[in-house]
């Protein structure tokens, strides 16, 4: 159990270092927008397993946190690349 | 039952993983926002049954509360990209537009 959790730990970490490097690449802005997407799924992933490995329940309230800032700030994002403005 | 819960995170993450190699690896845009979903659907639902079989057996009852960021992952993700995919075709066609030479092109 403690092998797998630090194995999926590491893909996971993986995972968020390959997100980074499109963020930072992207060629336009819709690409960093879906990887930034990508990066806080990955980063709530990762909480969750931290979560198992520690045995306490608080981690999966950050992991939804998490998840909820996620999806407002892509959408905003997405919803500014479409139209230019936020909330009009 | 460990095994079980260890088995199924491993499987998630190596989903979650082979979505970032996908987004880092492919060529255009559209072919990019395909690869991600794997992890953000049966990626994190795999690793989010793997939580709930962990918790209910260190608890020793069911522990159930991993459903919620199941729904709300199922419900937000889509619509995260229909909008982002409706935002990149807006801004291909205004580039094609400025590229033709149509002077009221924004």
């Amino acid at each position: 159990m403690n092998n797998a959790l630090l194995l999926a730990q590491a893909l996971l970490g993986m995972a968020m270092v390959f997100a980074a490097i499109r963020l930072l690449r992207g060629p336009r802005a819709q690409d960093r927008v879906l990887s930034l997407d990508t990066l806080y799924v990955n980063a709530m992933l990762l909480v969750l397993t931290f979560g198992m490995k520690s045995g306490s329940a608080l981690y999966f309230e950050a992991a939804l946190v998490i998840g909820m800032l996620g999806f407002v700030s892509s959408a905003a994002l997405a919803k500014f690349l479409l139209r230019g403005e936020v909330i009009e | 039952m460990s095994w079980a819960a260890g088995s199924l995170v491993l499987l998630g993450a190596l989903l979650a993983f082979l979505g970032s190699l996908g987004l880092l690896r492919l060529k255009t845009f559209y072919e990019r926002v395909h690869a991600p979903t794997m992890g953000t659907t049966l990626g994190t639902g795999l690793i989010l049954i793997g939580s709930m079989l962990h918790f209910s057996g260190i608890e020793g009852r069911a522990v159930l509360h991993e459903v919620l960021i199941g729904v709300f992952m199922t419900l937000t993700t889509p619509v995260t990209y229909v909008l982002l995919v409706r935002a990149a075709l807006h801004r291909d066609q205004a580039k094609e537009a400025t590229a033709a030479g149509e002077p009221d092109a924004s």
